[in-house]
């Protein structure tokens, strides 16, 4: 499996992860290279084999729909890089 | 005896009977901490915080109805929350974040007493074997500071090799916890998936990850894991099941014990003078009168490979949270929002965790969703099925931890995969979500070997039996580094 620098620079941008253009090359041969390592599992067969999700084979554990964590937004907001109001800042989205 | 070469249980006896303070003790230990800084071993140490707690601690030992560990001096791993200190989890993306709460564990800890004297340095966000990924650079193994002390739990396994500490916490999502404990010569345990509390533990893999101790001795690993296993309910995945005494047991007799071997552990990927120190530890316990069977893991070689699909889809989604906006690192200027959560992200992590971001991402993506990940699944309860197999017949099951012993600092990371590749022998467990341990067994070239110990779901009480019973006849476990004495 070889990637091109296109598809690696297209999975960036779905991640929103900023690489620097000299270091691309470098990610598509270590993104190619592991691929090729991950490619080992197609030699065995698996297609009566039902996926394992969790260890224990234990389902999601559910509690009762009560409230019962209290409001932390100020103590949140203080490591907020930006925030006005109790709100997050970010750009502008619309105009 | 000088106090930090000591035992938990030893510290502990010294404390409940006066013959020292818990004061007097963590500044002896912070004194270590300072003199030995150049292991880099610590990101934050919390002088100002380990004394006052210390204080309380001498205070709760004088009214005389203190917990067993109440006032013994410890450390985290980066990777836990601790309100009101720095929580970097090794990297720059994090490294102006103040934790707003404790991790359970956190909390277990100062519930028993403990005193924490700071946080430990780690591979980035847990992805690396070697502690080279840290964005505080790496800690180094006081064996052989030309050699890494392993990870992603170096600097925990650093720590408290050259006695800086008596115990810490790590983490292990393929072998984090025992690869730097073997490679470091102490007592490493990866309990079963569950067991500990996940909750403020920041999540690399979270169908894998697990918290556990890393102490001295096996009989300092049950305390530990005593303090910090059970159920929280802050832990969608946390397990519903009671904890043993996990001191009980430790004396018992292994007469009879059936200690499988996996062929697959000893073929020809594993170094020759390793394979000769395994089994001269192996030979330790049939002199207690174990019996030894051959078992095998047919599908041991693609667990590597799942893996590497497994952990990287779940990084890639556990990574999204630090987008610039909420907490931790924040470019500058950003031109919209899109600009902010790439360069932000771009700037925060290292390499080898955009390496897997990119990997996850890809794998998880529209068309190679069930290629990759559901492949990836299958493949893990094919492994997981190997040791329910092997587990029918035997008691526990040793191996090496690793096939070789520390490797130099630099040596691997040229090549991400083949550092990848050494963690052969302890990733099938987290898949399997099994209890493994690394014990001391000896050293090549003056480097320290460990034994792995792999026990059946929630059979931690019997892995510290097995590993402090090869303590009570062998003194691997109490070898000090040169310079650390």
């Amino acid at each position: 499996m070889s990637l091109t620098t296109d598809d690696v620079n297209k999975i960036a941008y779905l991640a929103r992860l900023g690489i620097n253009t000299e270091d691309t090359e470098s990610y598509t041969a270590d993104l190619s290279n592991m691929l090729n390592l991950v490619a080992q599992m197609s030699s065995v067969d698996t297609d009566n084999v039902a996926p394992m999700a969790h260890p224990l084979d234990t389902i999601q554990r559910l509690r009762p729909d009560q409230v019962t964590e209290s409001n932390q937004r100020d103590n949140f907001q203080a490591i907020a890089p930006q925030v006005e109001e109790g709100l997050y800042l970010v750009p502008k989205v619309l105009d | 005896m000088t106090i930090h070469t000591k035992t938990l249980k030893q510290l502990s006896q010294g404390l409940q009977t006066g013959e020292y303070s818990s004061q007097e003790l963590t500044q002896a230990y912070l004194n270590r901490i300072q003199q030995h800084s150049t292991l880099n071993s610590f990101i934050t140490v919390t002088e100002t915080q380990a004394i006052a707690a210390a204080k309380q601690a001498d205070a709760l030992l004088a009214a005389g109805n203190a917990p067993l560990l109440t006032g013994i001096p410890m450390a985290h791993k980066d990777i836990f929350c601790t309100q009101g200190i720095k929580t970097s989890c090794g990297s720059k993306m994090l490294d102006n974040f103040i934790a707003p709460y404790n991790a359970t564990v956190v909390d277990k800890f100062n519930t028993a007493g403990m005193i924490s004297l700071g946080k430990l340095n780690m591979d980035e966000f847990a992805m690396g074997s070697s502690n080279e990924t840290s964005f505080y650079g790496s800690a180094l193994n006081p064996w052989a500071d030309s050699t890494v002390p392993g990870g992603s739990s170096g600097g925990s396994a650093a720590a408290v090799a050259a006695r800086l500490i008596p115990a810490a916490t790590g983490t292990d999502t393929g072998g984090s916890i025992r690869q730097p404990a073997a490679f470091c010569g102490i007592t490493g345990l990866k309990p079963t998936y569950g067991r500990v509390s996940r909750y403020g533990m920041i999540a690399y893999a979270s169908s894998l990850d697990q918290g556990g101790p890393m102490a001295q001795t096996a009989e300092d690993a049950a305390l530990m894991l005593q303090a910090m296993a059970g159920f929280d309910a802050k832990d969608s995945t946390s397990a519903q099941q009671d904890v043993p005494d996990y001191s009980a047991n430790l004396n018992d007799s292994l007469k009879g014990l059936k200690i499988g071997l996996p062929k697959e552990f000893f073929d020809e990927g594993l170094n020759s003078e390793m394979a000769t120190t395994i089994e001269t530890a192996i030979n330790e316990y049939k002199k207690m009168g174990a019996e030894i069977v051959e078992v095998s893991m047919p599908h041991l070689k693609l667990a590597i490979p799942a893996y590497y699909v497994i952990a990287p889809a779940e990084c890639s989604a556990n990574l999204q949270r630090m987008d610039g906006v909420r907490f931790g690192h924040r470019c500058t200027d950003p031109e919209d929002l899109n600009d902010l959560y790439i360069r932000s992200r771009g700037e925060g992590f290292g390499t080898e965790v955009k390496r897997r971001i990119l990997v996850g991402t890809y794998a998880l993506s529209a068309g190679y969703y069930d290629a990759y990940y559901i492949k990836a699944q299958k493949i893990r309860r094919l492994i997981s099925e190997d040791f329910a197999k092997a587990l029918e017949t035997v008691d526990v099951i040793m191996g090496p931890v690793t096939p070789t012993p520390a490797f130099g600092i630099g040596e691997k990371t040229a090549d991400p995969i083949e550092m990848y590749l050494a963690d052969i022998y302890t990733i099938a467990i987290n898949l399997a979500g099994l209890p493994a341990m690394s014990v001391p067994a000896g050293f090549i070239d003056n480097k320290p070997v460990g034994l792995q110990i792999i026990g059946n779901y929630f059979a931690e009480a019997k892995l510290l039996n097995v590993a402090h019973q090869y303590q009570q006849v062998t003194n691997w476990h109490q070898q000090t580094p040169k310079g650390f004495e």
